[in-house]
């Protein structure tokens, strides 16, 4: 904990900050109230459907809708060349800041060629979704099968064809990053491990699938769309510009969002062809997709095989790390954040934790005729860690010490920040040494291990993992999306009004998809102004409401979206004590705020209230001298100015069990410590952290986009794509460890993405673990039972 | 998605359903929980002409102990299976497999009946129901004919049921004393098919199996009985080399298909895990009883 | 082939209501589109997530399933009639407090499905109550909280006898 705290208001006794609280949202939801897009039906709303691509690559010959226009209900048919007129032009999916990347042009639905199987080609608008799946049936597409890029490996063999010939090849992007000098400290050192990992494609899986309602009203020309989005103004801004429409006068609702997860930061081509046809229609047309078209269509991730190395001296020293990444991208660039940050973040972190010198990393990104590839939870940290945390197992087990003793020999100090980190980052206000400290507490390690000597002896085979981790949270503007030419804000705005009756408004650019935003934002500003929590009403995910911001992604709602809340609080409470203290003859700063009452500094008895405030700032102005001219709002902004990232860290830990006939694993416990920097509502950041950690463990023992050689999805259902469930995923334990943040006053950093960042990373190290005394060892994820039996050689 | 267009009948007997399998022939389809058609639907997987919904049909459920042989009616709920104190006497196999069905809500509306009549490769119930020597009853409108498990299971979704016939009841052999039963089941997560599965009965003698019978699910286009794999063991004295015996002798009785879950190896070879566990609980069993 | 449709004529949450409804539609999408409860959700429509999980004539089922023809003549009880005769408004209560769930999308369902548990209520484990919350599906909170929730709920109703 810092000793002198930039936000002293925050830590008085009873603050609102760091207490938890439930979310109001969460009692809407037990009755059943929530209000997603779909729950939203205004009179004479169509449905829209769309025909999809059955082939991974194929040229579209012809496309006949005339027998699909006669169906019952029928409103519009549409083909991908009819949308790509209402289009500005193509989406490239490229940003400036990756030198050298390449992207095809891309309209929202495909125009001549279909390059993955699921690629919207047609779209159906009827009066009811399946009137309009009915209809579907009856376009008739004739195709001409092209020769499909599914091997990653393959991809940039000279004799596989480009998936888009006017690009040349089916490189996306290649970049390498040095610090020190690898290759000598390699050929210096006393043990050196190499290892080849691959992990699976995922797909985030929201519960609630992509959603949107457009309404476009022909009269005021003002498009109303309700999406289930996590970043209401960049979809503004997207929707908008590919349609031509005036940016103001398109409003963008998020409703409830049904989880998220990096998912709904995108925007889709059937998203834009629903609104296209509400433009045409002028009537309200929604778009929910179904779990089949989520699968074929949201993005996937984390299909990479990444080469590592690692250089140690025999006492247990790191003396550098490498890598080599091949990154599996879907046909297209995903628009407009791309499909090359998940590479380029593996290169940013692995072996993040460890003070080691000499560091390279590359990485190429390859087109396939796959699903677009783009940001998921934790982007590219599962595969960095667990690649950076075998290594360093593997180290660990070659020189003889204990997993846990190695990690603490290497750990950056946490008494030496600044500083800047392998990968060449600059990392501040981390605290590994502490928060291994606190898990080795924890997990009651050296107990731990005696238990699992105890059960090999009984024949039963426990692991325990241990995986460190860094995680980089909310992105700054000198990094990559402002400054790579994206209409995506890295700056949010807070804006804090005092209301007549003295309750508080509260509106901010980011949003809630259940994580608790609103009510984090709420107790920041109950605590900052000095008012109960009750009187505090919190708005966001409305583009009419909220001022201009980037919405939630990359663990940044409270880092950069609460420090805006913070401050412009403060500016707020600086008014309502300027104009009490006109009210009262006393000087502003003799004066406190204290449960919605001023009173004089130290004192709880009420001189007046905020309510009176509110009433003579908006209705008895005349009862202040002219020159106070009350607002009672106040406004911040809020950048990171230098830092590509607020870098968080982390340690996890995981006890399993292994049946090494069957190969199936058996979760026992997991503990996480983890230092978010200041702590809002403990219990909303536990929460972030567990379910983030078994989504990270989903991925880990069971999802996989599984694609055959001719590019279909051979898994596309719920029943098929394995997501964990209750009965089989651990309790997990979390320790925060609070080193607030220097970037902001309050200190606060990202923690939405921690869990899932290293879950993989430490259940992979405690399975090895286990099978460590058989020779067994896994490098490939999802860690299915065939796997684990292949890594004992029982199959 | 959502379900193409059908017609849909309800029966409002079984001479009614009967009536309606014979008229509509190809183009009837029989609606009983509807847990595995229903997806098929939503899905646009299938698209029958006609839906004849049998859940109305009074006397087309229920479990009894009829002599040596329980009665249960195809319409029978999962869960009435479940906590039947019958089935948990005379068919203790069923209650150990029943909790691997699906989950609380499936199990309280899918039928025992449609799980057999579907012949899902993976299901439990066809596996306990061949390993227990059950006698399927099917009826149409020229009557009633018994078919026993070994007969009835074909393939892949294939069963001896005429199109025009509709299952009506399991007659499955009540539990002699001294009959052992065990039924094991791997799946990754709790309440999905089976990656590898295993039904067996037996009678034991001493350390030796008398009789035994192992039917296998999840690994072959249907369920299975191991001939080989059983006379690797009976009338042998139950040892290390016995199981070891047993289960090269199950490399010749079964053929696992490869699916998404994984190779044709390692379904083998969990079945010959499970081979060993369940022989060696079943020896467990015998002791204990 | 034409719509085919039937007449029903059902309890919804203690109401009596009669709707001709096309006999393809399932029991969710009725409650949804046709009586406006909204509570009930859709996450797959192949019977896997839950989400859609329902009471029918006393059972919990899932909506997505069963066609709302065949629920003529039943008693269907969705999240907004378990929330309105507060039969579980302790365990509402604790899932609030407990904050188990993020995004509510899972929730009525998770609450259907544990109501079942909770009406008869006897001493389970931790690992018998995940296990009877295995096919309802929840991709924020890891479940521990929501484990924690009928945990609570339970045993607070098995000392309250």
């Amino acid at each position: 904990m810092n000793k002198e705290s930039p936000a002293p208001i925050l830590d008085r006794p009873n603050s609102y900050v760091g207490r938890t609280l439930s979310r109001d949202a969460a009692k809407r939801a037990v009755a059943g109230r929530g209000r997603y897009t779909d729950d939203i039906n205004p009179a004479r709303t169509l449905h829209a459907a769309f025909v999809r691509s059955p082939y991974g690559h194929a040229k579209i010959l012809s496309v006949d809708v005339e027998e699909a226009k006669q169906q019952p209900g029928v409103a519009l048919v549409m083909t991908g060349a009819e949308l790509a007129e209402m289009c500005t032009g193509p989406w490239v999916g490229t940003l400036t800041c990756f030198d050298g990347m390449k992207s095809a042009p891309q309209y929202p639905m495909a125009v001549d060629r279909a390059c993955w199987q699921g690629e919207p080609l047609v779209m159906v608008v009827a009066s009811s979704r399946a009137a309009a799946e009915d209809a579907a049936e009856f376009v008739m597409i004739e195709y001409e099968e092209l020769p499909v890029v599914i091997d990653k490996e393959t991809a940039l063999d000279p004799d596989t064809p480009a998936i888009h010939p006017d690009l040349g090849d089916n490189l996306a992007f290649e970049k390498t990053i040095e610090t020190g000098d690898v290759d000598k400290a390699v050929a210096e050192a006393d043990i050196v491990i190499e290892d080849t990992f691959t992990f699976g494609r995922h797909t985030a899986v929201s519960l609630e699938p992509r959603a949107l309602l457009a309404e476009y009203d022909p009269g005021t020309e003002r498009l109303t769309i309700h999406t289930s989005s996590q970043c209401p103004h960049m979809v503004q801004a997207v929707f908008a510009r590919t349609l031509g429409l005036p940016e103001h006068n398109v409003r963008i609702v998020a409703p409830d969002v049904g989880g998220s997860f990096g998912l709904k930061i995108h925007t889709f081509g059937d998203e834009i062809a629903t609104i296209a046809a509400s433009v045409k229609l002028a009537r309200p047309v929604k778009f929910i997709a179904d779990r089949l078209e989520s699968f074929a269509t949201d993005i996937h991730a984390r299909e990479n095989r990444v080469r590592g190395r690692i250089a140690v001296t025999k006492d247990g020293k790191i003396t550098s790390m490498d890598i080599d990444i091949r990154s599996g991208a879907g046909a297209y660039s995903q628009y407009p954040r791309t499909s090359v940050f998940e590479a380029n973040q593996i290169l940013n972190i692995t072996g993040g934790p460890y003070a080691h010198e000499n560091y390279r990393a590359s990485t190429q990104v390859v087109y396939l005729n796959k699903v677009p590839t783009s940001q998921y939870r934790a982007v590219g940290h599962p595969i960095g860690n667990s690649v950076g945390e075998s290594l360093v197992d593997q180290a660990a087990a070659a020189c003889g010490i204990d997993p846990m003793e190695f990690r603490r020999r290497n750990v950056m100090h946490d008494d030496s920040y600044p500083r800047i980190g392998a990968a060449g980052i600059e990392m501040r206000d981390m605290s590994h040494q502490q928060c291994l400290e606190t898990l080795v507490e924890r997990m009651n390690y050296d107990a731990l291990r005696e238990e699992q000597e105890e059960f090999r002896k009984k024949g039963v085979q426990r692991g325990i993992g241990i995986a460190a981790f860094i995680k980089g949270t909310a992105p700054g503007p000198s990094g990559y999306y402002g400054a790579g030419g994206a209409p995506i804000a890295t700056q949010d705005a807070c804006t804090v009004k005092l209301e007549p009756a003295g309750g508080v408004i509260c509106m901010v650019g980011v949003t809630d998809q259940g994580q608790g935003v609103d009510t984090v934002m709420g107790q920041i500003t109950a605590a900052t102004l000095g008012v109960p929590i009750e009187s505090v009403r919190v708005i966001e995910g409305d583009t009419d409401a909220v001022p201009y911001g980037g919405g939630t992604y990359a663990s940044r709602a409270t880092a950069i979206g609460g420090e805006a809340t913070y401050q412009a609080a403060l500016k707020l409470r600086a008014e309502i004590l300027e104009i009490a203290g006109v009210l009262l003859q006393a000087a502003p700063e003799t004066l406190d705020i204290v449960e919605g009452h001023v009173v004089d500094k130290g004192d709880t008895v009420s001189r007046i209230s905020l309510a009176e405030i509110g009433r003579i700032g908006h209705f008895q102005v005349f009862e202040l001298p002219n020159h106070v001219q009350p607002t009672l709002s106040a406004t911040h902004r809020f950048r990171l100015r230098d830092a590509l990232y607020i870098f968080t860290n982390g340690i996890q830990g995981a006890y399993v069990e292994v049946d090494i006939d069957t190969g199936f694993l058996k979760l026992l416990n997991h503990w996480v410590v983890e230092d978010c920097g200041r702590v809002i509502n403990p219990q909303l950041a536990d929460e972030q952290v567990r379910g983030g950690c078994v989504q990270g463990l989903g991925g880990a023992l069971y999802e996989e986009c599984v694609y055959d050689a001719a590019g279909q999805l051979q898994n596309a259902t719920l029943a098929d794509y394995l997501t964990p469930m209750a009965g089989e995923m651990p309790d997990i334990e979390v320790a925060h460890i609070q080193t607030h943040t220097g970037v902001s006053e309050l200190g606060a950093k990202g923690v939405g993405e921690s869990g899932t960042g290293a879950a993989p990373a430490v259940v992979m190290n405690a399975v090895n673990d286990a099978l460590r005394p058989f020779g067994g060892k896994i490098s490939s994820q999802p860690m299915s039972p065939e796997t684990i039996l292949k890594a004992l050689g029982k199959v | 998605m959502k379900a193409p267009k059908f017609n849909y009948v309800k029966a409002e007997s079984r001479s009614h359903a009967l009536q309606l399998l014979d008229e509509l022939g190809e183009d009837g389809r029989i609606i009983a929980g509807g847990q595995s058609l229903m997806p098929t639907l939503n899905m646009r997987l299938s698209q029958p002409d006609t839906l004849i919904d049998i859940n109305k049909i009074p006397d087309l459920g229920g479990i009894t102990l009829d002599g040596n042989i329980v009665r249960i009616g195809a319409l029978t709920r999962h869960v009435e299976v479940a906590n039947s104190p019958v089935v948990a006497e005379h068919l203790p196999l069923i209650a150990e497999a029943m909790p691997h069905v699906a989950h609380h809500a499936v199990r309280n509306r899918g039928t025992i009946g449609g799980s057999v009549a579907l012949a899902d490769p993976a299901a439990e119930m066809p596996a306990c129901v061949l390993a227990l020597g059950g006698t399927m009853v099917v009826e149409s409108v020229n009557g009633s004919r018994e078919i026993a498990a070994e007969d009835y299971f074909h393939g892949l979704y294939e069963t001896a049921r005429e199109t025009n016939e509709l299952l009506v009841e399991l007659r499955i052999p009540a539990k002699k004393t001294g009959d052992i039963s065990v039924f094991m089941e791997l799946a990754q997560r709790h309440g999905d098919y089976a990656m590898a599965g295993l039904a067996c009965v037996a009678r034991i003698n001493g350390n030796a199996f008398e009789g035994l019978r192992l039917v296998y699910f999840g690994s072959e286009d249907k369920p299975t009985l191991a001939s080989k794999a059983v006379s690797a063991v009976i009338g042998q004295a139950w040892s290390e080399e016995c199981k070891e015996a047993a289960t090269k002798a199950l490399e010749d009785d079964l053929d696992p298909m490869a699916n998404l879950q994984g190779s044709s190896a390692m379904k083998l070879h969990l079945q010959k895990v499970l081979t060993g566990r369940a022989l060696d609980t079943a020896i467990e069993r015998a002791e204990a009883a | 082939m034409s719509e085919a449709t039937m007449e029903i004529s059902l309890s919804v949450n203690g109401e009596q209501v009669a709707r001709t409804v096309p006999v393809r539609q399932h029991l969710v999408d009725f409650l949804r589109t046709e009586m406006g409860l909204t509570g009930s959700h859709l996450g797959c429509e192949h019977g896997v997530c839950g989400a859609c999980s329902v009471r029918v004539d006393g059972a919990v089922v899932r909506g997505c399933l069963m066609l709302a023809v065949q629920a003529d003549g039943a008693e269907v009880v969705t999240v907004e009639g378990l929330t309105q005769t507060g039969e579980v408004a302790d365990l509402q209560e604790n899932f609030v407090n407990r904050n188990a769930m993020q995004c509510g999308y899972c929730t009525p369902g998770m609450l259907i499905t544990a109501s079942e548990l909770l009406r008869d209520p006897k001493p389970v484990t931790r690992a018998e109550i995940r296990d009877h919350l295995s096919g309802n599906f929840c991709r924020c909170t890891g479940y521990h909280a929501i484990v924690d929730a009928v945990e609570m709920t339970l045993n607070k109703r098995l000392e309250e006898g």
